[in-house]
């Protein structure tokens, strides 16, 4: 190539930049209001393209603190505009068969970029409003409970839950703040002690040993993709997805569903190893040495939940600790306290 | 029995809530006032507590006041999720985005571990994070990540306290948090004369921005990043002040230089 043709010098620079506050400003959180004085909130929408009124979501409250709407009225509200927001087709991106390219992006159409961008601003100016609702509906209604909070936690729960967008434990089981120490990753699952360390064991320690939780929930739940995806995993074959190496975890839980659902068709064998999963998971708790010590002595119990959310019932259980294992000679956990809410 | 009168109570002030949208509007203290009698009724307020009655008590008051009321939402639900966002958050009790952030059912896929971390792209470590993003950017197409930090966080504490010479006190937490000491150097060259606490604050926020750095080390993520199909964000939740900072990563191609 040529010394004297121009190349194209391309400098990606990743920028952190606060919300819309310029760089250079003194850090006063954008959101921030104080608890002392409640003031109108700031405009913070300073480089904020004109949103089109056609686009923006039904019945936005102007102004957080003016707001007269009783709390029922604004959960109907937020439900309405995440459906608008959701079933506004302009959203749905479409999966580009085309090779990406920086050069591809310079010659994208300028007005479906700035649409994608108006959207991602409604979306977080949502998100602005649901904070300052919380703020001002949860978080000054109890200041109290709050400045306790903010110089510790001291949770009963520790809950194992998947990171499925359905199946929240704040929202399925209504945990407080203050209330459980809660640990989401795919297909709700733990592995044993000797996998060697990882973001799940971490958590467990720190809430056994720093927090001392009392009660670990594990909970599953139905159609879960990831427990599908173990499901489907070919006996043999090595798997080069992450998706598929993280669920080998529960392998056993495949092998004992497989084993007894011999007869059931693929849909009923996932909701199956769903709650064989959650069984593992169980077991797989008491092979850390500092948590069996604690079940050992009544310090801490275990638990395991399963929701479905298509019939909106929530299944729970306590694993029995015996002082041998707690896998009966059947094969199955030994359990009881077993409680079905619907 | 004291039991059957509680639930008829209890039934008596939800009708008072949910239908009164088609009457007057009820005072803001009446209404609080309604809602703390029946979370004490249900054993939801945080006090001590049976576990049991605890759970119980959630889901009946999730089943009554949301699902039993959106049956069209959750049955569309039920068939398939649609998130919007991918969010990383710390385990600590006190932040769930669902309750900051009033995330409804559907609307985030939701990451919780130790100091909402995201190591860098490893196929044979940290598969766990891993599988979340692969899971919520190939499967689930989200539009929007977010990682949200946040004030007096346990595990930045251990990070930044870890000792130098490599010795660890914690089989996991300690293999865990070193994740994040590209963002302790940094603190450190930057904050190293402030006191340890207002380091500790810098580092809750560095590693958010660690995090969203580490990100883009994942294929799918990147790729998504370079068609502007995927946005990158980071939260900073601060319950000691009641704050909540937002901020994106935006990457700039700059004209091209010329000799």
């Amino acid at each position: 190539m040529s010394t004297n043709s121009p190349h194209f010098l391309s400098i990606q620079r990743l920028e952190t930049l606060p919300f819309s506050v310029s760089p250079m400003a003194v850090p006063s959180p954008p959101f921030s209001l104080s608890k002392h004085s409640p003031s109108n909130p700031p405009s913070f929408l300073a480089s904020n393209p004109s949103l089109d009124p056609s686009k923006a979501p039904v019945l936005r409250p102007r102004n957080a603190f003016g707001s007269e709407a009783n709390l029922g009225r604004v959960e109907q509200t937020r439900l309405r505009l995440w459906n608008n927001l959701k079933t506004n087709s302009d959203l749905r991106l479409q999966a580009s068969r085309e090779l990406p390219g920086l050069t591809k992006e310079l010659e994208s159409d300028k007005s479906e970029r700035m649409e994608r961008i108006e959207h991602g601003t409604d979306l977080f100016d949502e998100m602005k409003q649901r904070f300052l609702s919380f703020k001002k509906h949860k978080y000054m209604q109890n200041l109290e409970l709050y400045e306790k909070l903010a110089k510790d936690q001291a949770p009963k729960f520790m809950v194992i839950a998947c990171a499925d967008s359905r199946v929240c434990p704040s929202s399925i089981l209504g945990f407080q703040p203050g209330e459980a120490f809660v640990v989401r990753n795919v297909a709700n699952m733990v592995p044993p002690y000797e996998n060697g360390p990882s973001e799940t064991n971490a958590g467990l320690e720190f809430a056994v040993n720093s927090l001392k939780v009392e009660n670990i929930l594990v909970i599953g739940h139905s159609r879960c993709g990831g427990i599908r995806a173990l499901m489907s995993m070919h006996d043999d074959v090595e798997t080069s997805s992450l998706i598929g190496s993280w669920v080998s975890v529960g392998m056993n839980a495949r092998v004992r569903t497989k084993a007894a659902t011999k007869l059931l068709n693929f849909d009923q064998q996932c909701k199956h190893c769903e709650k064989e999963s959650v069984n593992c998971s169980l077991v797989n708790l008491l092979t850390y040495p500092w948590v069996e010590e604690k079940v050992r002595n009544g310090e801490l119990a275990i638990h395991g939940g399963y929701y479905d959310f298509v019939d909106c019932a929530f299944e729970k259980w306590t694993l029995d600790y015996k002082e041998s294992n707690p896998i009966g000679k059947s094969g199955k956990v030994a359990v009881k306290d077993r409680a079905f809410w619907f | 029995m004291g039991n059957l009168s509680q639930e008829e109570a209890i039934e008596g002030l939800k009708k008072l809530l949910i239908h009164n949208d088609k009457d007057e509007q009820l005072s803001k203290e009446l209404e609080t006032k309604i809602e703390k009698l029946i979370s004490e009724f249900l054993g939801t307020t945080p006090h001590d507590c049976h576990p049991v009655r605890r759970i119980l008590g959630g889901f009946q008051s999730f089943k009554t006041n949301k699902f039993d009321v959106y049956p069209e939402l959750f049955s569309e639900l039920a068939e398939h999720q649609t998130p919007k966002f991918l969010v990383f958050a710390c385990c600590d009790s006190r932040v769930s985005p669902s309750n900051i952030l009033d995330f409804q059912p559907g609307e985030a896929f939701m990451f919780r571990n130790i100091a909402n971390l995201v190591p860098p792209f490893n196929q044979l470590r940290y598969s766990g994070v891993g599988a979340a993003i692969e899971y919520a950017v190939v499967k689930l197409n989200v539009e929007n990540i977010l990682v949200i930090g946040h004030s007096r966080c346990g595990g930045i504490d251990r990070l930044m306290e870890l000792p130098e010479d490599g010795s660890t006190e914690n089989d996991f937490i300690d293999d865990w948090v070193q994740i994040g000491l590209p963002a302790k150097a940094k603190v450190k060259a930057e904050f190293g004369h402030l006191p340890l606490d207002e380091q500790k604050r810098e580092c809750e926020k560095e590693a958010v921005n660690l995090s969203l750095t580490n990100l883009q080390t994942y294929p799918y993520v990147r790729e998504r990043m370079a068609r502007k199909a995927l946005a990158l964000r980071g939260g900073y939740y601060d319950f000691v002040e009641g704050c909540f900072k937002l901020w994106e990563v935006k990457s700039i191609i700059s004209t091209p230089i010329r000799s």
